[in-house]
């Protein structure tokens, strides 16, 4: 039966090498539901926001083309834009790095629990994803008069005085983001690594310690780390996606426009233009400008990531 | 077959319950506990929300208004969970219905968008044909331009395709995941080896048979966490101007009418955020308890 069974095989495999279409077919069979879907939904869309962008474009009359009078205008003549790319940047740099590094270490101590212990680890730090729009509460908490939690404890305590109105006050408003930020965009990137953690083989730990790896911090750069570099990537990116894209928590909490602009991002001013002020071709000019940003930040990382690897 | 056989044999050889439980030598107690330590201060502090919103869920009306606010309840009462029906009774269809619009939507489009995004993933990272680089880069880039501005083509694209007011316009959109995509990609590429495919084609298997039978059970960690995003968002999802009729509506979008009541019915809106987490969190734990038993097929090496 098995020399059957190879004889035949043999027979397929000189109709249809290894390569070839025939062989292939199955692959593109698989991947073009996906293909069809993303083309119509996604690339479709993108291409025709890009294109929205050369124009002039209310929503109600048809666009109407205007090359780059949408980005001159940009770039020369909208001070908000430039505060609002700066905001980002400070996003971007601070809880992006943050973040990645956050959601790996957490992953990792979670790890090193049984199994029972780690599901109910995990479910803490995934609650925050959970409830939606729970950031709401921070409202509570940051409240101006001393009422507000974080006020009236101060107060108790004696560190202040008389209550802070945290919301809107340009020096505070920055860390308050960041950190809302962080404690809401991190489950995605820790769960991703946690499955990552879980592949990771047991037997290679084994080996390591045979191998003279002494603690766990020794395992975590020669072994760990290194097992986990698809993973990572994917978190990065995920990281660069979500801080760039700042803007419903800080729309929650400090409102549009903030006190002196100071949370004011990038895609808050976007979504004002799209939705409060109706000028489509110009929100689209700067959903093209973040979007090249992103992507030369994605190249850089991932040059940096592939030299950290080495 | 032979490789199958030696993913079983694997899953027996590593039985999870009791490698887990042996305390791994490289581990000091001290570095242990400061571990667990740091660990359940971060997690109460993540937890923070969830319990504001359990607890005022159960407060009666004069706790909800009381100044200072407290954050724990009192006296809790069922009461806020008790109206709900009251306040449902004005809907013009049953509430019945409106459940089970949820339910398929989110479970049908669950499936089918864990189905699409990891075939698309396995070609993407094994086939052998060329572009599938310059797929995966459109892929990667798509995910990075704000779906923000797409709204209007979106809308114009499911208006071309007579879609709107159906319950493909809930659940087609979700097929075109590149977060998915992106995930199971990174996974199969990190933890299938090559080797391990080329044994199972040596064995006469199909491509298919090599996604559903080698594939998709090794990745399976990835597959339930992405079981969790998709879950957790198409649940919460409130169509943009696609669904009209009354009878296709999904929980969420009654929701928003119970919750729009001021403060009166902070504590009923309180209650419906928190059995509108239920399914949600139901997800979670099917998916952890089977993360924990997918841990015993991990490890294939080259």
């Amino acid at each position: 039966m098995f020399k059957a069974k190879q004889s035949k095989l043999q027979g397929r495999k000189r109709i249809a090498p290894e390569g070839s279409f025939r062989e292939q077919l199955p692959m593109f069979v698989m991947i073009s539901p996906f293909v069809i879907f993303f083309v119509i939904f996604t690339i479709i869309p993108i291409l025709s926001s890009i294109f929205f962008s050369f124009t002039s474009y209310d929503m109600i009359s048809s666009p109407k083309l205007v090359f780059f009078e949408n980005y001159r205008r940009l770039i020369t003549n909208d001070p908000t834009f430039m505060v609002t790319v700066k905001n980002t940047f400070i996003f971007a740099v601070v809880s992006g790095p943050l973040g990645f590094l956050l959601a790996f270490v957490l992953a990792w101590l979670v790890n090193e629990f049984t199994p029972k212990v780690r599901a109910v680890l995990s479910f803490m730090f995934y609650a925050p994803s959970l409830v939606g729009n729970a950031y709401f509460i921070w409202q509570v908490a940051f409240s101006g008069d001393s009422y507000g939690y974080i006020n009236s404890l101060l107060l108790s305590i004696g560190i202040i005085t008389e209550p802070i109105v945290w919301l809107k006050n340009a020096t505070y408003l920055m860390p308050i983001i960041i950190v809302v930020q962080l404690w809401q965009s991190m489950g995605v990137s820790f769960l991703a690594n946690i499955s990552g953690l879980q592949n990771v083989s047991r037997d290679m730990y084994e080996a390591g310690a045979i191998d003279g790896i002494r603690n766990r911090w020794q395992e975590l750069r020669y072994i760990t780390l290194p097992a986990m570099s698809n993973m990572l990537l994917f978190s990065a990116v995920m990281q660069i996606q979500s801080s760039f894209s700042v803007s419903a928590i800080a729309i929650t909490l400090a409102g549009y426009p903030s006190k002196s602009n100071a949370v004011d991002t990038i895609v808050s001013l976007m979504q004002d233009m799209a939705t409060v002020r109706y000028e489509l071709g110009y929100a689209s000019a700067i959903a093209v400008v973040l979007f090249i940003m992103m992507v030369t930040t994605r190249l850089l990382v991932g040059r940096i990531l592939s030299t950290v690897e080495k | 077959m032979f490789v199958i056989n030696i993913v079983k044999s694997l899953k027996n050889r590593l039985p999870s319950k009791n490698k887990m439980a042996v305390r791994r030598y490289t581990r000091s107690k001290f570095g242990d506990f400061l571990n667990a330590a740091l660990l359940v201060a971060a997690g109460l502090f993540t937890m923070l929300p969830l319990i504001y919103a359990v607890c005022t869920s159960f407060k009666p009306l004069d706790e909800l208004l009381i100044f200072p606010p407290r954050f724990f309840v009192r006296r809790p009462t069922l009461g806020n969970y008790m109206i709900l029906p009251d306040l449902m009774s004005s809907l013009k269809v049953p509430l019945s219905r409106y459940i089970f619009n949820s339910l398929f939507i989110s479970i049908v489009s669950t499936f089918f968008y864990i189905i699409v995004a990891t075939m698309a993933a396995f070609v993407l990272s094994k086939a052998k044909f060329k572009g599938r680089n310059v797929l995966f880069w459109i892929v990667q880039f798509a995910l990075m331009f704000n779906a923000y501005t797409l709204g209007i083509p979106r809308y114009l694209i499911f208006s071309k395709m007579q879609i709107i007011d159906t319950y493909w316009v809930s659940i087609l959109p979700h097929m075109a995941s590149t977060l998915g995509v992106f995930l199971a990609k990174q996974y199969i590429e990190g933890y299938i080896p090559n080797a391990l495919l080329e044994a199972a084609k040596i064995d006469g298997a199909s491509h298919y048979r090599v996604f559903w039978s080698i594939v998709m059970p090794v990745i399976k960690p990835a597959w339930l966490t992405l079981m969790l995003f998709a879950f957790r968002d198409i649940w919460a999802e409130v169509p943009n101007g696609t669904i009209f009729s009354e009878q296709l509506k999904t929980l969420p979008q009654i929701v928003t009418q119970i919750t729009s009541g001021g403060t009166a019915r902070a504590g009923s809106s309180m209650a419906v955020t928190v059995i509108m987490m239920i399914p949600p969190i139901l997800v979670f734990l099917i998916s952890q308890s089977n993360v924990i038993e997918a841990m015993s097929s991990a490890g294939i090496k080259e």
